[in-house]
């Protein structure tokens, strides 16, 4: 079993990616979201924003990235959760991060709860959740 | 002294607040192949090379898993179900009524929509030749003023389960229309 700290606080090690189209348009074409919002910079402006931006669910599935790798083939998603706050323009870098905030023993598992978030360029946070693991 | 231009709005009509409970719909997937979890992985792991896990069956069989297993969230019912193909937009554009529409009851014909929140427990893991059955409800609308106007929050909730009856995932989706 993968060694990791488990004391509140503990900083997950961060999942990072530059993000735009090359990201979107391969996370479209497994999804089947053709959204002109995700690709077309008009579609986007003209939803208030400014540009394309990437999808909400790329940023589930980043935060999916970061649990994954910290708790190993081993360890089990019990619950997620997150927001959806500010939209991913291109050219940011997006950075999905998580912090232990309790564990405890449950029926024989023990759980972590994690505080989980994805920001852009270190100053937008776009996604803000939770996720509760078994180890 | 109320006028009609202060009288409160809303989008949500009596015929949607009785909607709420009901059944939008049910699909079930394709069975799924190892071919699909392979490219959702390269997908999100992109440019990185996505954990063995998703697409080497010799170190897949080594794990607690005993074999590939999908990335939790990945999509089974992308591009096509085994309900049928649907039929989408040849405008390019997207049905803000889409939730009703799936009711029969008329929407609200609000122009944009964004993804508000997601939350999931998750139960089994998918695994190559799942079949997966979605059965998803409405399950509230809120509303309030926001930013860009008076916002609609729907959510759906949908529950997957595998071809044994097994809970794959309950999930509730809130998304924002304005």
């Amino acid at each position: 079993m993968a060694q990791r700290t488990l004391d509140v606080g503990t900083e997950l090690p961060v999942f990072t990616r530059a993000t735009g189209l090359a990201n979107w348009n391969r996370y479209a074409a497994v999804n089947s979201e053709f959204v002109p919002i995700h690709m077309d910079d008009e579609a986007g402006k003209a939803a208030g924003m400014g540009g394309a931006f990437g999808m909400g669910n790329l940023q589930w599935s980043y935060l999916h990235a970061l649990v994954r790798s910290w708790i190993g083939d081993e360890g089990r998603i019990v619950n997620f959760s997150c927001q959806f706050r500010s939209p991913n323009v291109k050219g940011q870098t997006v950075e999905a991060h998580g912090k232990v905030v309790g564990v405890r023993d449950e029926g024989g598992e023990k759980l972590v709860d994690l505080e989980i978030w994805t920001i852009a360029n270190g100053e937008t946070v776009l996604a803000p959740g939770k996720a509760t693991v078994a180890l | 002294m109320t006028t009609e231009t202060d009288a409160p709005k809303t989008n949500i009509s009596p015929e949607m607040k009785a909607a709420v409970g009901r059944e939008i719909g049910r699909k079930v997937s394709f069975p799924i192949s190892e071919s699909d979890i392979r490219r959702w992985a390269i997908a999100i792991y992109y440019p990185q090379e996505p954990p063995r896990l998703f697409w080497d069956a010799e170190y897949a069989k080594g794990t607690v898993h005993g074999g590939i297993v999908a990335p939790e969230e990945f999509n089974p019912f992308a591009w096509m179900t085994a309900n049928g193909f649907e039929r989408t937009s040849t405008t390019g554009t997207v049905d803000g009524d889409y939730l009703e529409s799936s009711l029969g009851i008329k929407g609200p014909g609000l122009k944009f929509m964004l993804n508000g929140s997601l939350e999931t427990d998750y139960g089994v893991r998918m695994r190559p030749g799942d079949v997966i059955t979605s059965v998803m409800r409405l399950h509230s609308y809120t509303e309030r003023e926001g930013r860009l106007g008076l916002m609609l929050f729907g959510t759906t909730e949908d529950t997957w389960t595998n071809q044994k009856g097994e809970l794959v995932k309950k999930s509730r989706n809130m998304v924002i229309r304005y």
